[in-house]
């Protein structure tokens, strides 16, 4: 069963749809007695990664995040508080991964927010990313994006230079496209980190 | 127009073009005839959204012209219903006029709202809209219309003209906050002669986020036209699909026929 960590960083009704269609039990974590019930967890998150950790840091629960060993995903935001730091607000996150979250360039002749469906090429094969092409396309809506890394990314995609579309250390893995509005691919991606 | 030449040949990578399929809503139903043949429900929005997923439509955008007290009740309980049953993304508009509105549905579980007269009445509310929730969840939808040599905003479905010349407009809500342009030709709207490419074209190459094109679309040539002639990231039509003259995945085989990134 999965634990939905709640700090108050954007909806996460898309996320429980989705769960529901797929026949995956959730509960919601809000204090830390709550990790204890489940088997796995979600970080969600939308919005501004800098205020979304001011938000993590309040509930108290961080600490316990850090020490988890059953597997975690982060989604977007999500995914980038994971990381070490944040260009957006100059925020210190996790640390759980040691990487950055970057903007996106304003002088190149891309488009930001990064909006739309885009190739994920899954590195290698993950247990995350079972029963899914290769080059599956996602769907990403976001103006930061976290550094290609040659120890953790798990999956990049291409938009003007080549991030992570996907990290993992160990039991923590992150995912910056949205599986929940992904189609089938999304879909087989929770189905894959529910029976982990 | 000062033409800016900022190219947008440079590589985005395999970002897929967006098909969008519309659907008109009143009182939760759909108010444009459909006539898909396997429907059991012609008028039920979710259902029809859920077959346009299946179909490959990348995204859907609901516009809601319920225009009684209850609009905002029969918002959210469509929002809820397509977010249970939809696993693509959608855009919600019609008559959100306040931080209230949206909250509720973004909390419903709507990716996206469209926002069109309200911003122009008060523009402040872009800023707003995108300070508390994130440019992503900020669509500003533009109905523009040729009067003599200018195009200017409209209001209305394009009978109210304002005084606000579409490309300054259009320049005005990005900088406020708005993380995509849904840009209407009225002049094209209803045609189906062909999206108004010139004029998508001169906006999309001046814009830093995503325009989605809308008006005009009468068949898959289209479709090709706006994506290679206009560079935009996204089109939008309502009949063509509803009453099956545009088949999703044929589109989808013609855009890739034509060297266009498209999911299939």
């Amino acid at each position: 069963m999965i634990g939905i960590i709640q700090y108050g960083a954007g909806n996460i009704f898309s996320l429980t749809a989705a769960l529901d269609r797929l026949g995956i039990r959730y509960g919601m974590i809000s204090h830390e007695s709550d990790f204890e019930q489940y088997d796995r967890y979600i970080i969600p998150g939308v919005g501004h990664a800098g205020a979304a950790m001011g938000k993590l840091e309040n509930t108290g629960l961080v600490p316990a995040i850090r020490q988890l060993k059953k597997p975690v995903l982060g989604v977007c935001v999500g995914m980038q508080l994971i990381t070490a730091f944040s260009e957006e607000g100059n925020a210190g996150l996790l640390n759980i991964v040691p990487v950055k979250t970057l903007r996106f360039q304003e002088d190149t002749s891309l488009k930001v927010p990064h909006t739309g469906w885009n190739r994920v090429y899954s590195r290698e094969t993950d247990d995350l990313f079972k029963g899914i092409d290769q080059d599956a396309y996602f769907y990403f809506v976001h103006s930061y994006f976290i550094e290609y890394n040659n120890l953790y990314t798990l999956a990049s995609t291409q938009y003007g230079i080549e991030f992570s579309a996907a990290i993992r250390k160990d039991n923590f893995f992150g995912v910056q496209f949205h599986p929940e509005k992904s189609g089938s691919a999304g879909e087989t991606l929770l189905k894959n980190f529910a029976h982990l | 127009m000062e033409e800016i030449n900022l190219s947008k040949n440079s590589p985005s990578g395999n970002l897929a073009k967006r098909i969008v399929p519309c659907l008109d809503v009143k009182d939760g139903r759909t108010v444009k005839g459909v006539n898909f043949v396997d429907l059991r429900d012609a008028g039920d929005p979710v259902e029809l959204a859920w077959q346009y997923s299946q179909q490959g439509a990348d995204e859907l955008v609901f516009l809601d012209i319920t225009a009684t007290y209850e609009r905002r009740k029969t918002m959210v309980e469509l929002v809820k219903a397509v977010a249970r049953n939809v696993n693509i993304p959608f855009t919600i508009g019609g008559g959100i006029n306040e931080i209230a509105d949206a909250d509720i549905l973004l909390n419903s579980g709507a990716d996206k709202i469209s926002i069109n007269s309200a911003a122009v009445r008060n523009p402040e509310l872009i800023d707003q809209l995108a300070k508390t929730f994130g440019v992503q969840f900020v669509v500003i939808a533009v109905d523009t219309r040729c009067v003599g040599n200018q195009n200017l905003v409209h209001l209305n479905g394009g009978r109210i003209a304002t005084e606000h010349e579409t490309f300054k407009w259009i320049k005005e809500a990005e900088s406020r906050g708005a993380g995509e342009i849904l840009l209407t030709s009225m002049d094209h709207d209803g045609t189906k002669a062909g999206f108004d490419c010139g004029f998508l074209k001169q906006v999309n190459n001046q814009i830093g986020i995503p325009l989605i094109a809308s008006g005009g679309a009468g068949n898959q040539q289209h479709f090709v036209d706006v994506f290679k002639d206009a560079g935009v990231d996204a089109a939008l039509a309502a009949s063509v699909f509803h009453y099956g003259e545009i088949l999703i995945p044929d589109l989808k085989q013609t855009l890739k026929n034509n060297q266009i990134e498209v999911r299939l």
